[in-house]
């Protein structure tokens, strides 16, 4: 037995072991050199995401991955499980963070001077976390990765700027715990009632108890504890203030990568823990979640227009953008999840790399109100044109990622009968174009004979780089989108809704 | 008649040229002659793939080209068809004479941020283009988004508040019509799992409710936006606040005529000529574009401004195009699509006269152009010719197109349609033969001494002016427009004229 194949039946854990060890080793990598904790997380992320992309080849090709956590067996044993879903949504987070991780040497050193090795650990300490809630099978080892995530995403924003981070973080913390008690309760009514904590066993033992009330305040627990996570309106908000407040790298990581794991939990505890019928028909939970996407969608891009500091404006987009991927959700129907799925991919690609520019502008400039941006377009071209590249993709500009998802979402919408929906899709595509502009405008336009003189100067190749790479992804999987939806969001959505998440 | 499909990359090419060209543009910024130098030559290659492609349209045929299928059943794809490379060769062979007539007024002008300018107008040719010579929907309005966006900086060109404002309106217009326009596609793709042009209309239209197909058609006809229909016209007039080859090229012949265009290809493409038919949509549809052929007629009366004069004239003479789609007829049919490049010569001859006037006399408004003529005589005999071409008078080519509507509107014994369209006529008299009375016969406030425009200038205006005549002269050339419209009318009706 070669050691890869010793390593390789290891796969599925090491997603997680790896950036655990990697955090708690980060002290000593620092000690060693305070320069190094850069490199090491940069090591760190690469390997994380080797492995995610092997582990969802595995997948596609041989079908799910079930992984048993010191060989016991489930249900008494926690168990791990990789399918299309969370191998998908894994190797989102770990390109997200490889993408965040380079781009952070220069932005941290900055804004967080003296404490970059423990906001490196941290940030390890974060990605262990998403990883878990997303790999687990269990229900309540999903509960600590949870905890993990959120209790390093309090530090992470409490970094950021000076007392008003610390303000964010202490208001996230309030919510976010508000959140984790919902949940918790509701996994523990559902062990109460079913006595088990293996998502599997539990979809196999709850349909005969559905009728009991425990089950349905469970579900309505853990709706409204993820809604919280997600920042779904109207229990967004403490999200604005956190993903404004914080360091530029945390920002970028958490609005790209935090909620989608929130929505991913929704997902799967809707269609992996209940059944889908039980959710779409008995409970209506389905239809309930796309009005309040609906609402969110609108309400969102209306709150992003009122925003001057460009950060701001990118939270309360956000809110927004949660609202397409739960309005795919919500619609139940197969192109609806589909476009909802797929806007978990888009929205990630989009949202991290125009706040990887938001902290590029703020690195070389200081300035985060988007009135000042005037001749930023001379100043930092690339910069600006990834931010436009980014931004005509959140309009849904065709060959842009925001297209196809919109195209889905707004097809799933009429095929659900649901016009309404349709047309708050479109809507929010011109209140997006409204909030945008503004930002064009200022970048590119401006008084000719004060921008006359001013002379490039661009952010370091470090931040460049990933946000590069982010924009061209952009037009790839906009032009390309035929990859993703073939291989992965087809099968994945006739999976959720006809046979529920775990096969 | 037998359809053969070619497969060949050249649309993917021509396409592509001028997004080549555009990056080019910007590399060499700071050479304004070498920059230049890649958009003529992008020009001529652009044009030259597009004729090379019209041998095998002229026997019938159609080049096909998938480029990428972006999600399953849904490619972006080429189709190049008779009505197709009729407005993409109206487009890029203009686009030539423009880019010479841009470098003059540009130049003379001394305007900043020349290399944007030249960038954004390499694009929107892209996009024009690719409008053209789109197969499907999805692939139209991925090129429809692009003009927009890419005209977008050409007309806010002057960065003054005021220009700022205009292109504002100019977005809001046509983004709230793109979105009109992918609404109305979602749909067509819900009931018919498809979005490709077909000679016949898409199969499957026909199962649409009545109720919902109305809401189509007009969601539909929102989404043409482009092509100013009143009321969706205000943007055109505010566009005028662009640099006039802007106005010329793009507001006169390529974003107004994607606009008829796509609109064209909905009504006869998708919806089909059976269906126009059988649902009487085809009916309200003239009457409407009717009610702007008017309207705007009488607000071109009203302008002082010569380039909001001629932009009015544009939004009726656009209505032209649609009113024979609409008529179904083949003489309709051939009067509508022949209006594209007969309209194009002729308005961007008018245009670009407007701009000579601007750059060399300074002069905007009709009022101030006293016996201008003695200064420009060259300019305004190109002039008298676009302007006796938009009243349909011999030899200049728009009564050609006017004989064939109005063939079209007897055919289907509609009083009412041959009342418009001879009114019109007559208010297109009227508000250009003062134009040409004030130029030629008023007498000068003080001595006008000869000076044209710079040759880059002249020349271009000269040559659309004398095309215009050619056209008019002899329309049944070989291979000349009617030629290809021929086939585009006999594509969509079956059979031949």
């Amino acid at each position: 037995m070669t050691g890869f194949e010793l390593i390789a039946t290891h796969l599925p854990i090491l997603t997680v072991v790896v950036p655990l060890i990697a955090g708690f080793l980060t002290p000593i990598v620092g000690w060693i050199d305070r320069r190094l904790p850069w490199y090491w997380v940069m090591l760190a992320m690469f390997v994380v995401l080797l492995i995610a992309g092997n582990n969802l080849v595995t997948v596609i090709n041989s079908g799910t991955i079930q992984y048993k956590l010191g060989g016991w067996d489930p249900p008494f044993g926690i168990e791990y499980v990789i399918d299309l879903l969370n191998g998908f949504v894994c190797l989102i987070i770990a390109f997200i963070a490889f993408m965040v991780s380079i781009y952070s040497k220069e932005s941290v050193k900055k804004e967080v001077p003296g404490k970059t090795t423990p906001f490196y650990s941290v940030f390890l300490l974060l990605i262990t976390g998403l990883m878990g809630m997303t790999i687990t099978g269990d229900i309540f080892n999903f509960y600590v990765f949870l905890e993990i995530s959120s209790l390093t995403a309090y530090a992470l924003i409490a970094m950021g700027d000076r007392g008003d981070g610390v303000v964010a973080s202490f208001n996230y913390l309030i919510m976010g715990t508000v959140a984790a008690s919902f949940i918790l309760l509701g996994i523990g009514y559902l062990y109460a009632v079913t006595g088990t904590l293996n998502m599997a066993d539990m979809q196999n033992l709850l349909p005969s108890i559905y009728q009991n009330k425990v089950v349905l305040a469970a579900l309505a627990f853990f709706m409204v504890g993820f809604s919280i996570k997600v920042g779904l309106f109207p229990l967004h908000a403490w999200l604005p203030d956190a993903y404004t407040h914080a360091p530029s790298t945390a920002s970028a990581l958490i609005a790209g990568l935090m909620t989608k794991v929130g929505a991913y939990a929704m997902i799967r505890f809707m269609f992996g823990v209940f059944t889908p019928d039980f959710v779409i028909t008995t409970t209506g939970m389905t239809n309930i979640l796309a009005w309040a996407a609906a609402l969110a969608i609108i309400v969102g891009s209306v709150l992003a227009i009122a925003q001057s500091d460009i950060k701001r404006m990118l939270a309360y987009s956000s809110i927004s953008q949660i609202g397409y991927i739960l309005l795919g959700v919500g619609l139940a129907n197969m192109i609806g999840m589909e476009g909802g799925l797929l806007h978990v991919l888009n929205h990630a690609l989009m949202k991290c790399a125009l706040f990887l520019v938001a902290g590029a502008i703020f690195y070389k400039t200081g300035i985060r109100n988007l009135y000042q941006f005037k001749g930023l377009g001379k100043k930092m071209p690339v910069t600006t044109t990834v931010f436009m590249i980014a931004a005509l993709s959140m309009i849904g500009v065709p060959g842009t990622v925001g297209f196809t998802s919109k195209w889905y979402l707004a097809l799933g919408s009429v095929d659900a009968g649901q016009w309404i929906f349709v047309f708050v899709i479109l809507l929010s595509s011109l209140l997006n174009i409204v909030y945008f502009w503004r930002v064009f405008d200022n970048i590119w336009f401006g008084h000719p004979h004060e921008i006359e003189h001013i002379k490039k100067d661009e952010a370091p190749l470090t931040m460049l780089a990933p946000m590069v790479i982010l924009a061209l992804l952009c037009v790839f999987f906009g032009l390309f989108a035929y990859y993703p939806v073939h291989y992965v969001i087809e099968p994945l959505s006739v999976e959720l809704l006809k046979l529920g998440g775990m096969p | 008649m037998m359809v053969i499909e070619i497969n060949s990359i050249t649309p993917l090419l021509a396409v592509l040229v001028s997004m080549v060209a555009s990056v080019m543009i910007l590399a060499f910024g700071k050479y304004p002659n070498i920059r230049e130098g890649w958009t003529f030559v992008a020009a001529f290659i652009k044009f030259g793939l597009v004729i090379s492609m019209l041998p095998l349209i002229l026997k019938g045929n159609v080049v096909t080209y998938t480029v990428v299928e972006m999600l399953p059943n849904l490619p972006i794809a080429f189709k190049v068809d008779a009505f197709g490379i009729l407005f993409a060769i109206t487009s890029s062979f203009l686009w030539i004479f423009v880019t010479s007539y841009s470098i003059g007024y540009m130049r003379s002008l001394k305007e900043h941020a020349q290399t944007r300018y030249f960038f954004c107008f390499a694009i929107a040719l892209s996009s024009a283009v690719g409008i053209a010579f789109s197969a499907n929907l999805v692939t139209l309005f991925l090129f429809y988004e692009l003009l927009t966006i890419s005209t977008y900086p050409l007309v806010a060109h002057i960065e003054t508040p005021e220009a700022i404002s205009s292109g504002r309106k100019y977005l809001t217009y046509l983004m709230i019509a793109g979105v009109s326009l992918l609404f109305s596609i979602v749909v067509v793709y819900h009931y018919t799992g498809t979005t490709e042009f077909s000679f016949a209309g898409i199969a499957g239209m026909e199962t649409i409710p009545q109720t919902t197909l109305v809401i189509l058609f007009i969601t539909f006809m929102i989404g043409c936006a482009k092509a100013a229909f009143m009321p969706l016209h205000a943007w055109l007039p505010a566009a005028m606040i662009a640099p006039t080859p802007v106005s010329a090229l793009l507001h006169a012949v390529a974003v107004v005529k994607a606009g008829v265009f796509t609109a064209l290809r909905v009504i006869l493409y998708v919806f089909g000529v059976d269906l126009m038919q059988g649902s009487g949509l085809w009916l309200y549809m003239a009457y409407f574009v009717s009610i702007t052929i008017i309207l705007a007629s009488i607000y071109a009366l009203m302008q002082d401004n010569l380039k909001k004069r001629l932009a009015y004239s544009t939004v009726s003479q656009l209505s032209y195009i649609v009113l024979g789609a609409v008529l179904i007829t083949p003489h309709g049919l051939t009067g509508g699509m022949l209006h594209i490049p007969y309209h194009a010569f002729m308005k961007i001859t008018l245009f670009m006269c407007a701009g000579a006037l601007i750059v060399t006399a300074k002069k905007e408004n009709i009022s101030e152009m006293k016996g201008i003529a003695r200064q420009m005589p060259i300019t305004m005999i190109a002039f008298t010719v676009g302007a006796l071409g938009m009243i349909g008078m011999p030899p200049v080519g728009g009564y050609v197109t006017k004989w064939f509507l109005l063939l079209g509107a007897a055919e289907l014994h509609s009083m009412i349609l041959i009342a418009v369209l001879l009114v019109s006529a007559i208010l297109n008299a009227a508000y250009f033969f003062p134009v040409i009375y004030v130029a030629f016969f008023k007498k000068p406030d003080h001595e006008l001494k000869y000076k044209e425009a710079p040759l880059t200038m002249l020349v271009p205006l000269v040559l659309t002016a004398i095309v215009s005549i050619v056209i008019g002269i002899w329309p049944d050339a070989p291979g000349m427009f009617l030629d290809i419209v021929e086939i585009a009318v006999a594509n969509v009706t079956g059979g031949g004229i």
